[in-house]
């Protein structure tokens, strides 16, 4: 289910209207999470805070953003673009790759409730499929 | 059996009294068969799907968006035994209708993104958590009499 010109850009024009709103997207999907899929907190033990909006939360969402737009520029070559990120997580962080799928269906959930009339279905199976894209790309380098 | 708490009950009795169900249900149902194309095999006798258009446009669809949703208050009704209220539309869906039930996890999830959006901030964490758990439930439930 590779991207196609159509998804691409897409991709870019969605990017476009939310990409500033990123902090926010970021501290609200990981938030969420947290609270919905409980399981994933065992990536954050070493946070004392888990509270929605909680100072570590919010940076991490900033961080995990930062990825996504960078996924956005290189969009053309997932593979390549997302490679140190792959390395990063296959080496040192070591997340299992379903928790990527958890936290793409979050982000759409927060990209729902916040821009509820440009996440139109046409957006939302491009945003996804962007998504998982990135996700496979994050996952290469594990084996 | 499935423990509710409190919150969880109020919250799934709260988000059904709210939505409206001629909206909310076709436009999960066209998002669904836009964002997973595939669903579109069980739909064969809805005539055109060919875009996203065709498909939000589509009266076949919206109609029988809205009949999935209703389909719902069963379970809303009886949150304490979701398993037995849906035990015959479980063998419906797979009997006759030869529906791969992975597919209701793709319907829930498209279900759960166009409710966060009818009901914006107020879709807090907690909100997500209930209302998934209430959709995996009657997934599981959909699903169980297939064999």
């Amino acid at each position: 289910m590779s991207l196609s010109d159509k998804d691409k850009a897409a991709v870019v024009a969605l990017w476009g209207k939310i990409g500033k709103s990123a902090d926010v997207i970021g501290n609200d999907a990981l938030s969420r999470m947290i609270v919905v899929y409980p399981e994933t907190k065992t990536y954050f033990s070493h946070w004392p805070d888990l509270a929605p909006g909680s100072p570590h939360i919010k940076a991490h969402g900033k961080k995990v953003m930062g990825g996504i737009a960078l996924a956005v520029t290189k969009i053309d070559d997932l593979k390549a673009g997302l490679f140190d990120l792959s390395e990063q997580h296959a080496y040192k962080l070591r997340v299992d790759p379903s928790n990527f799928k958890i936290l793409n269906h979050c982000i759409l959930v927060v990209i729902s409730i916040m821009f509820p009339k440009e996440f139109t279905p046409e957006a939302h199976v491009s945003l996804d499929k962007f998504l998982s894209g990135v996700a496979l790309a994050l996952a290469e380098r594990y084996r | 059996m499935v423990e509710w708490t409190d919150f969880e009950r109020d919250t799934i009795q709260d988000i059904f009294s709210r939505i409206e169900y001629d909206v909310v249900g076709p436009a999960a149902l066209a998002r669904c068969l836009v964002v997973y194309p595939w669903t579109q095999r069980y739909f064969g006798g809805f005539g055109n799907l060919y875009n996203a258009a065709a498909i939000k446009g589509n009266p076949m669809v919206s109609k029988h968006g809205t009949t999935i949703l209703h389909g719902l208050d069963r379970a809303v009704k009886n949150m304490d035994d979701i398993k037995n209220t849906y035990a015959e539309l479980s063998v419906l869906h797979s009997e006759k209708l030869h529906v791969d039930p992975d597919n209701f996890k793709l319907l829930a999830d498209c279900l759960t993104i166009v409710v966060a959006a009818q009901l914006g901030n107020e879709f807090s964490g907690e909100v997500q958590a209930a209302f998934q758990k209430f959709l995996a439930v009657v997934v599981s439930s959909l699903g169980r009499q297939y064999h």
